[in-house]
């Protein structure tokens, strides 16, 4: 009960700042509205009022400070506004339509858990190379290390255009570049977790003349378990904003990243925040799909919670 | 199936092989072991003569730094002497290692806890690949050899520490192997436990008939369980003396208040302090 009423304070005074933050981010373009529509409001020209502060306007013209709340196209949209948005563009809308939130994070969910599965399936695979490996482990590590030093935004239009130049296009690039920013938690936690058994559990093993492959099985993978869902719970999210990042270049007509862009376009605000609040409560899903699938397994491997 | 129709032709082959008249199982002729490390090369273990036979229960004893545990592993062939020779079974490490001669014990039970412990005994029979139905029946065997029938379906943690460590122990006796080989098994469980883990595995050695190999710390513990008790030093680890027990073979706890067991003790003490020396 107390942590609900800690959660519970902390959202609303989020809320509160958020509303709180609308007034003088929005307070410039009501004015030149209730300018244009005749009402009065100080200073009285839109020159004088841009050289003054937005904090200064709030303070001489109180009276406007609730239409910053309610604008059509704001600087800073209100939690109500994205709230209603969200509600249009979801509950309201068929799932087929172009405006159909739904449709559109369905799009990039599909990249995501496609790039999801081969980074997953690639960092364990190189996981497995490194700990068995010492030469793998000297060269693939420092170059999968590199490769995340590379900002993905510079390094996604050339992957679509490189893929698109051998013909391949749609989901592919895509879940490539979802594939691209997952593996590495899944690289690193692997490697952490299959190395995870200390010396006396890999002695124990060796009385037993076991084989290597037989360690792996056995003791390194069944220890690696923790491990893997910590870095498959940042894997996800880092696919989704694979996803949608790889949607931007493209100019693409569908998925989460071409609503933001299409919003960008047109200015529409509440609609480029409907869309990064879609996109965050996918993310939340999908890691909390995974918590509960981990919390399943650990379970049936009997490990105590 | 297969590997267990070689073992049996091969064991008693080496055996005989082995066999001197004395039934010597583990033999060390001036066994060197040193490790070079950073600060220069560690003499861990110089010039260490012993004999071992079927049926002994030898244990080693001395300070930390004196070898005990480096000898304990260069019979499980986990380290290897440079210089030397060591036999087991009349073979070489390595290859009693291959025909399952000994089962190792830890000081941590290290039992696997995603497996139940009749899953973490039959362990080490899936890798030598027993048959499902002899998994079984050997479980149930050493799990009541230990006193531990009913806990096979629970987890390590639903079990005290003094139970896992049997758990561990029934674990290295479920291949049969004929040396039982355990580095300071009860060193991190209380006295109490410890006592009652003693009596037991006394009565477990009497009906098994294993040679057991046992590193310790505890003189009480080294004279209560021993037929034979190596008492070592260090630097270099080396053997100080060996005192062959003169203590019955049927021994209750209370055999520890005797004056010949106190006689005993005495004398490892006596080794202990010669072996150590000016520091």
């Amino acid at each position: 009960m107390k942590s609900v009423i800690a959660v519970l304070t902390v959202l609303a005074a989020i809320i509160t700042l958020w509303y709180a933050a609308c007034v003088p981010m929005n307070i410039k373009g009501v004015l030149d509205g209730a300018e244009r529509a005749g009402a009065e409001v100080t200073p009285a020209t839109p020159k004088a009022r841009r050289d003054m502060s937005e904090i200064g306007l709030v303070a001489k013209n109180t009276f406007a400070i609730g239409d910053t709340w309610v604008q059509e196209r704001p600087r800073l949209p209100a939690p109500h506004q994205v709230a209603v948005e969200l509600w249009k563009t979801t509950v309201e809308k068929k799932i087929t339509s172009k405006r159909s939130l739904i449709y559109h994070a369905q799009v990039t969910l599909s990249a995501t858990l496609l790039g999801f599965a081969i980074g997953t399936g690639l960092g364990i695979l190189l996981a497995v190379g490194i700990v068995h490996s010492r030469v793998m482990d000297m060269s693939v590590m420092p170059w999968a290390i590199v490769s995340q030093t590379i900002p993905i935004i510079a390094l996604a239009p050339m992957i679509i255009v490189v893929l698109y130049s051998i013909g391949v296009q749609g989901i592919i690039p895509k879940a490539v570049i979802s594939a691209y920013l997952s593996f590495f938690p899944v690289v690193v936690g692997m490697v952490k977790g299959l190395r995870a058994p200390d010396s006396m559990q890999l002695d124990l093993l060796k009385t037993y003349s076991a084989s290597t492959s037989q360690g792996f099985w056995k003791l390194r993978l069944p220890s690696s378990m923790p491990y893997l869902f910590a870095s498959l719970k940042i894997g996800i999210a880092a696919s989704l904003v694979g996803a949608i990042v790889g949607e931007l270049p493209t100019g693409a007509v569908a998925g989460l990243g071409a609503r933001l862009l299409a919003g960008s376009y047109y200015g529409q605000t509440v609609q480029i925040w409907s869309a990064l609040f879609a996109a965050a409560i996918l993310a939340a899903a999908l890691v909390a799909l995974l918590g509960l699938i981990e919390k399943l397994v650990l379970n049936r491997m009997g490990v105590r919670a | 199936m297969n590997m267990e129709t070689t073992t049996q032709a091969i064991r008693p082959e080496a055996a005989a092989s082995a066999t001197g008249p004395a039934d010597c199982v583990i033999e060390a002729k001036n066994l060197d072991l040193t490790f070079e490390t950073n600060d220069g090369p560690v003499h861990a273990l110089k010039d260490v003569s012993l004999e071992i036979n079927k049926g002994d229960f030898v244990s080693f004893i001395g300070p930390s730094g004196c070898g005990k545990t480096t000898f304990l592993r260069c019979i499980a062939a986990l380290e290897t002497p440079t210089g030397g020779s060591l036999s087991v079974n009349g073979m070489t490490p390595d290859e009693a290692r291959r025909n399952r001669a000994y089962g190792y014990v830890f000081q941590a039970a290290g039992l696997y806890p995603w497996r139940t412990i009749a899953k973490n005994i039959k362990l080490p029979l899936e890798i030598m690949g027993y048959s499902k139905a002899e998994q079984e029946k050997r479980v149930s065997q050493v799990l009541e050899l230990v006193e531990l029938s009913g806990f096979g379906g629970k987890f390590p943690w639903q079990l005290s520490g003094g139970m896992q460590q049997r758990a561990s122990i029934a674990r290295a006796l479920a291949f049969d192997a004929d040396i039982l080989l355990m580095d300071e098994p009860f060193g991190a469980l209380d006295e109490i436990v410890r006592d009652h883990l003693n009596e037991q595995l006394l009565k477990l050695w009497a009906r098994t008939n294993k040679t057991i190999g046992f590193v310790t710390h505890s003189i009480p513990e080294a004279v209560y369980l021993s037929t034979k008790i190596v008492v070592m030093s260090p630097r270099p680890g080396r053997i100080h003396d060996v005192i062959d027990s003169t203590l019955p073979k049927e021994r209750p706890l209370d055999i520890r208040d005797s004056p010949e067991f106190i006689e005993i003790a005495h004398r490892v003490r006596e080794g202990l302090r010669a072996g150590h020396g000016d520091d």
